[in-house]
């Protein structure tokens, strides 16, 4: 784990924090560019339970969207938060184009919500690690491993 | 209205016999009210949902082959599955038999055994609640028949997360303005702004609600849809519409338990789409049974002039 990467806790902890907003954000930019490295974060430590180094590829410019299609290969339940991930870019991306403070803000406090979801759903797919396969999205049928059961064995009881 | 889509073959699932009744309910009734018939398959059996498909994914193809089997044998090439979790099934049944041998050899050897028909990929197409009623009526059709219009609704649709993923087992998605999208769904914002609802703009309409971690990790799936609802609280919506019974009992179940057990309250309600756009033809509250979701949204309803 890199020592100044914050861990999903502290990821829920800082997106807490900003979608209180007790008070507006000092820098909104560099508050978008903090949910991202949030969410880059939250994907490394997913990655690494794997045993596997993160990515330092980009997918249409951003390393998030390379991470995620890193931790989804051979997992493909984890593109549950495909959409979330492009979310994350969307909202930093906005939080960079806009000119109107108010308008910063609120993104700043959606994108923290956002990524809060990331965290939360990452935090949950690792402390239930095998649970993966059990959700949404097909395991594929090319995959060897999901024909260890299958009616195609003749000994299988059915 | 296209006449392939009039009347077409109804695969309720087990989710919509029971904690979903609200949805048969209120799905059947909007069918009639927009003079649109739906025949439910003789016999259907589950689609395999999460737990077949798990232990063998083949098995799964099989179960909701059979239902397009039996789609086939009523005469349909439409079959409409208004649960996520159906949809996706005999979706990926449908790519499976198309594309992987083992699956095409199984459910030919499961048939046989079973004694029906096999069935062969291309002969029915699986249709969702919202592709249905959007391509069947359309937007301009629906906003001639609103009677209750739905304005001054603030709205949030949450579509989860099986309704397009994975993508390529939905090849008519992605194909241009008309179609579904699967990054940004659109159908239920189309049909409910018709009804005269305002869309919020909600970054989490397809972001999992922890479903399958419902029982065996409460807490997660507790906080993944608090998020939710917190999000489309702060996105202004004062109801989150749903599209699957899974998702929506998840929610319900969740707002109750975020309360008691985080003492995190959201206001926000949460209602199907067909029972929205149901009160918003004219129908009552209890003809889409909002009496049967488990939260209570019927004072809201009244007090927006409803139900």
């Amino acid at each position: 784990m890199t020592a100044d990467r914050p861990t999903i806790d502290e990821v829920v902890a800082r997106t807490d924090a900003l979608i209180r907003g007790d008070r507006p954000v000092a820098d909104p930019l560099a508050a978008g560019d903090e949910l991202l490295a949030m969410g880059e974060a939250v994907l490394e430590a997913w990655i690494e339970s794997r045993d596997k180094d993160p990515t330092d590829d980009e997918v249409e410019g951003f390393r998030l969207l390379g991470l995620h299609r890193q931790g989804a290969k051979g997992d493909p339940s984890f593109n549950a938060c495909r959409e979330t991930c492009r979310e994350i870019v969307y909202h930093r991306n906005v939080i960079h184009a806009e000119t109107d403070s108010a308008l910063q803000q609120r993104m700043v406090r959606l994108g923290a919500m956002v990524v809060r979801h990331l965290a939360l759903f990452v935090g949950g797919k690792l402390q239930e690690a095998g649970l993966g396969d059990f959700c949404c999205s097909s395991r594929p049928v090319r995959q060897g491993d999901g024909n260890k059961n299958t009616t195609g064995n003749a000994a299988a009881p059915v | 209205m296209p006449d392939d889509l009039k009347k077409v073959a109804y695969y309720p699932g087990c989710a919509l016999e029971g904690t979903g009744h609200a949805y048969n309910r209120s799905t059947k009734a909007v069918g009639k009210e927009l003079g649109l018939e739906l025949v439910e398959l003789k016999d259907w059996n589950c689609c395999g949902a999460m737990e077949v498909k798990n232990i063998d994914p083949k098995i799964q193809t099989y179960l909701s082959a059979r239902n397009l089997s039996i789609a086939e044998d009523m005469g349909f090439d439409k079959v409409m599955a208004p649960c996520n979790g159906c949809y996706h099934n005999l979706k990926k049944a449908e790519y499976d038999l198309k594309n992987d041998a083992g699956s095409k050899e199984v459910n030919a050897r499961l048939s046989g055994k079973a004694g029906h028909k096999t069935y062969e990929p291309g002969a029915v197409e699986t249709i969702h609640a919202l592709d249905w009623i959007k391509q069947a009526v359309g937007e301009e059709e629906l906003e001639k028949r609103v009677k209750n219009s739905l304005k001054g609704i603030k709205v949030a649709n949450y579509y989860g997360c099986m309704y397009t993923r994975p993508r390529h087992i939905f090849p008519e998605k992605d194909k241009g303005p008309a179609s579904e999208s699967t990054s940004k769904p659109h159908f239920m914002d189309d049909i409910l702004g018709a009804a005269g609802a305002e869309n919020v703009d909600f970054p989490l309409k397809t972001a999992c609600c922890g479903g399958a971690h419902s029982l065996s990790d409460s807490d997660t799936s507790t906080k993944l849809v608090l998020n939710i609802l917190e999000a489309a609280e702060a996105c202004g919506a004062d109801v989150v519409a749903t599209e699957c019974p899974t998702c929506h009992t998840g929610l319900e179940m969740h707002q109750m338990r975020a309360e008691k057990v985080l003492g995190r309250k959201t206001n926000v309600k949460i209602l199907y789409f067909t029972q929205l756009l149901g009160m918003a033809l004219g129908l009552s509250a209890k003809t889409v049974g909002v009496q049967e979701n488990m939260s209570d949204s019927r004072a809201f309803l009244k007090e927006k002039g409803l139900g």
